[in-house]
């Protein structure tokens, strides 16, 4: 494939004539000063920026014609595991975009933000109802961030305690968010295996207690989603060592208003504001990653806080925490998506909470059984709001790999699931229909996947061939890092 | 309402598939004694009318940039957004997507990952950039992480005149790696570097957080001489005037993008840029897109370089950031697109005239003076005869908005910040003063 030109997809530069503009800028008044008259002649630039020149019409057709080559939830199913890609809803948008939010700037005074601190103040309430924690920060402004926020917790909390610990168990199943964490935050990771159930081994858990873990990292339900029915064992051995059970709440969408983190015994969660309360994600951002924590940890946690004075019953900053472990954001977090998260908490209401785990969890496994017969789950038994099947045997039998079913679905106007995570189960696919999508909706999906199957036997060259109705094909990711192009350069 | 669309029906048939009675008995492995088996303590579902009602009441008790003439910045600025911008970036069709992870259905965010990519190196003079970090902060800490990892050092010399909550946040991240910092201070405004003998980079605000412009050449001497990186935490909007951090030796640029086209949105979500040389492409953080072929020899983008990525490498990953602020980026793509050359050097020229007449006007006034004889872009440190964040408190009563004050930093509780966008206008600046002048009788 190295053969083929040098070409590249046209990107807005390839649009520029010099001279053309789209931006109108207040003129300068007349006597105000001239930067030739106020800056020093060194500092200023030998040549203008060479951004693109195009008309506004240029600039709004190329972004337009991209956005339309782009899948999102507004335009079909997105059933990819750990993901939680559920409806977000427009209302959600409106309040965010609402100026009294929008242009708050972050650093005018508390009293200038009696509603932004509102929100802050009541969604942190919200989560702790949820979760079963004290107290919580909004400031980790993604899953990853909330991570190393809960670690360095962590780390601070064995600190204080004059305790010395090295290790962060992690299960063999976990998002590599995960171990990449445990690094950052100073600490070696340790891998669990998975048994025979899909769980976390207890007995390996309990073997790898020898003095010198801080802490287990945990999902539950967990990543091939099952929940993790020892969960209760998990926290005393570990509790008893004196060490931290961490929870990722990737998958918080399956439990909510069922069983609470806290009541496992967890000590400390981060909650993906992006998943379970479904704020968009943005082609990849942003998310919003709050940490939680149980009385004992609370010390530790990013300063400032929110505070609530009920005498006034003003809210105001909570700078004065002498153990905390310092700031973690450069202001206060996406506040943005707090907002919306808030939007939906007070939408949904406590009814409407309990109902979306009930519908995640009987969507997930009204098509994992539609689907069972011909892709069978890594492990038996009841799915929480996902669960994982292998197409080892489309590999061994017909040649053909998860990727290549994942194609073809593509082809079917669906987007793929999840492949090849987690690692533990050979050609993985994770499935998480979400409780937004329909009862048709989901019997369109197993349809595809049953109709891939007969196809991966009579016609096998659909499957490796796909897609074929996209922008564009398979692409060559070698190739892409191979002849590393990752900006626009002039044709030679 | 809860967005669910299951009839009555719809959940009998699907619980007959399953092959159970109630939906109840799917939460089967959770253990009895570990449910809540009570309602949640929250009120009760709202309709979207009353959600709108009371989130309007909630904004309505801000005092936002929409009711005070805003001349606040240290790190976010009131600067305008063009329709166009909002109109294209928030496209649901990038608003509701996940991650590229399939190519083929992402040429949207790719190719408008692309387009951003490219424009910020040649802001920053880079040659190659990572879609959107989490803030300004965020990008600046992995700044110091691949110096770190380029040259095996742990010291790094930070400039006094760095935003103060960045330092925060690098001294929170970077004690769990054993950091070392050495701070370089700025008594008059702008930099001294000493020399940076041992550290991993030397780190510098352009322009830095008092509004001021610092000599990057000599930072770049000092860092260079001791076989240190130079990290440039950069302003784009200054760069339709102010040579780019990557001619004057800037080896990691980093910005907050805000700016770029983003809302203040209470300090987030912002944007971390981050651009570097290409012979670090394999210790930089985050998500990159690259230009590849299909099959078909068709051009197109895929997310590159991933083996250095958390979901590949683990933990021996570069960084452990996975979502990120790819629509802040997005954005920002459209809005530099927006302005072109002459729209960027336009801003910049207004952004300087502006901010130099509020500051001789202010200057005027009885006991007030701008603290740092050093040249600035956009906001400058004025000194007041009281108590700036008294002074701060009163001014938004006159509605305006300046700061931050200043307190945070040694000897300057009678500081504030004042930021001067292309927003505001002459009538505006002369009312500041005139309301200055009125609190400070």
């Amino acid at each position: 494939m190295s053969d083929y030109p040098e070409v590249y997809p046209p990107c807005l530069y390839d649009r520029s004539v010099t001279g053309r503009r789209a931006s109108t800028i207040p003129a300068l008044a007349p006597g105000l000063p001239a930067a030739e008259d106020v800056l020093p002649a060194g500092t200023l630039r030998s040549r203008p920026a060479h951004l693109p020149e195009v008309s506004e019409l240029d600039l709004v057709r190329h972004f337009t014609n991209l956005s339309r080559k782009n899948w999102s939830i507004d335009v079909g199913a997105y059933p990819l595991g750990s993901c939680t890609m559920k409806y977000n809803p427009k209302i959600h948008e409106q309040a965010a975009a609402m100026p009294g939010f929008s242009r708050l700037h972050p650093w005018q005074p508390a009293e200038h933000a009696q509603g932004a601190l509102r929100i802050l103040w009541e969604m942190e309430r919200a989560l702790l109802e949820m979760t079963g924690m004290t107290r919580a920060t909004f400031q980790p402004a993604a899953g990853a961030a909330g991570e190393l926020t809960g670690l360095l917790i962590m780390r601070a909390y064995h600190q204080a305690q004059g305790n010395d610990k090295k290790v962060v168990l992690i299960p063999d199943s976990a998002h590599g968010t995960n171990p990449a964490t445990v690094t950052l935050a100073g600490y070696k990771a340790k891998q669990i295996p998975s048994d025979s159930r899909g769980l976390v081994d207890l007995e390996a858990v309990r073997k790898s207690l020898d003095g010198s873990v801080a802490g287990l990292m945990l999902t539950n339900p967990n990543t091939l989603g099952f929940f993790e029915s020892e969960i209760k064992e998990i926290a005393a051995a570990l509790h008893s060592e004196g060490a931290v059970l961490y929870y990722d709440g990737a998958n918080l969408n399956a439990i909510l208003g069922q069983v609470r983190p806290g009541d496992m015994g967890f000590d400390i969660v981060h909650i993906n504001l992006h998943k379970t309360f479904t704020t968009p994600h943005g082609g990849g951002g942003p998310g919003s990653g709050p940490v939680a924590v149980n009385e004992r940890l609370e010390p530790f946690l990013p300063a400032p806080l929110p505070g609530y004075d009920p005498t006034t019953g003003k809210y105001f900053w909570d700078d004065n925490r002498p153990q905390s472990i310092g700031r973690v954001h450069g202001f206060y977090g996406n506040f943005a998506m707090v907002v919306r998260a808030y939007t939906y908490v007070v939408s949904l209401g406590a009814q409407g909470l309990h109902n979306l785990s009930e519908r995640a969890v009987l969507n997930a496994n009204y098509l994992r059984k539609r689907i069972q017969d011909e892709y069978p789950t890594a492990y038996p038994g009841l799915c929480m709001h996902e669960f994982v099947v292998t197409a080892k045997k489309f590999k061994t039998e017909h040649g053909i790999r998860a990727m290549d079913i994942a194609k073809r679905l593509i082809d079917l106007n669906f987007h793929p699931p999840t492949v090849y995570f987690p690692l533990v189960v050979p050609e993985a696919m994770m499935v998480e229909p979400t409780e937004t999508e329909s009862k048709q909706t989901l019997d369109d999906l197993a349809d595809a996947f049953l109709q891939i199957a007969e196809e991966a036997v009579a016609n096998p060259q659909l499957l490796h061939e796909a897609p074929v109705t996209t922008p564009v094909r398979r692409l060559d990711e070698a190739r892409a890092v191979r002849k590393l192009k990752t900006r626009w350069t002039p044709p030679s | 309402m809860d967005y669910t669309p299951h009839t009555e029906a719809d959940v009998a048939q699907m619980l007959e598939v399953i092959g159970v009675d109630r939906v109840e008995d799917l939460f089967e492995p959770i253990p009895e004694d570990l449910r809540l088996n009570r309602k949640l303590e929250l009120p009760e579902p709202l309709s979207e009318s009353e959600v709108h009602g009371l989130l309007s009441s909630v904004a309505a008790d801000n005092l936002a940039a929409d009711s005070l003439v805003c001349f606040a910045g240290g790190g976010a600025y009131d600067h305008y957004i063009p329709a166009c911008v909002r109109a294209c970036a928030g496209r649901s069709e990038f608003m509701t997507s996940y991650t590229p992870y399939q190519p083929e259905l992402s040429q949207g965010v790719l190719g408008a990952l692309f387009d951003y990519q490219s424009m910020i190196c040649e802001l920053t003079g880079m040659e190659m950039a990572v879609s959107g970090l989490y803030d300004g902060a965020a990008a600046l800490n992995e700044a110091l992480r691949l110096a770190a990892s380029v040259t095996k050092r742990g010291k790094v010399v930070v400039s006094e005149a760095i935003n103060p909550n960045y330092r925060h946040l690098l001294d929170t991240l970077g004690a769990s790696l054993d950091f070392e910092f050495v701070t370089a201070p700025a008594t008059d405004g702008v930099t001294t570097f000493g020399d940076a003998a041992g550290a991993a980079c030397v780190v510098v605000s352009q322009t830095n957080f008092f509004g001021c412009l610092e000599d990057v050449e000599a930072a770049a001497e000092v860092a260079h001489a001791a076989g240190a990186l130079l990290v440039v935490q950069f302003d784009p909007l200054a760069m339709g005037l102010l040579e780019s951090p990557g001619t004057l030796g800037a080896d990691v640029v980093v910005g907050e993008g805000q700016c770029l086209g983003n809302d203040l949105n209470y300090g987030g979500p912002y944007l971390g840029i981050f651009a570097t040389h290409l012979k670090h492409q394999r210790r930089i953080p985050g998500r990159i897109s690259g230009a590849t072929a299909d099959v078909d020899g068709k051009p197109g983008f895929v997310l590159t370089l991933q083996t250095r990525e958390q979901h590949i490498r683990r933990e021996r990953a570069t960084s452990n950031v996975c979502t990120d602020q790819t629509l802040m980026a997005v954005t920002a793509a459209v809005y530099m697109g927006w302005l072109g050359p002459q729209g960027l050097e336009e801003l910049g020229r207004s952004c300087v005239g502006m901010t130099h007449y509020t500051a001789d006007v202010l200057s005027q006034l009885p006991g007030c003076r701008v603290r740092f004889d050093k040249p600035f872009f956009r906001e400058f440190v004025l000194e007041l005869p009281a108590a700036a964040a008294g002074v701060v408190g009163h001014l938004a009563e006159e509605g305006f908005l300046v700061g931050p004050s200043l307190e945070a930093f040694e000897a300057m509780d009678n500081c504030a910040l004042v930021a001067v966008t292309e927003r505001r206008t002459v009538d505006e600046i002369d009312r500041l003063a005139q309301a200055l002048r009125t609190v400070l009788a």
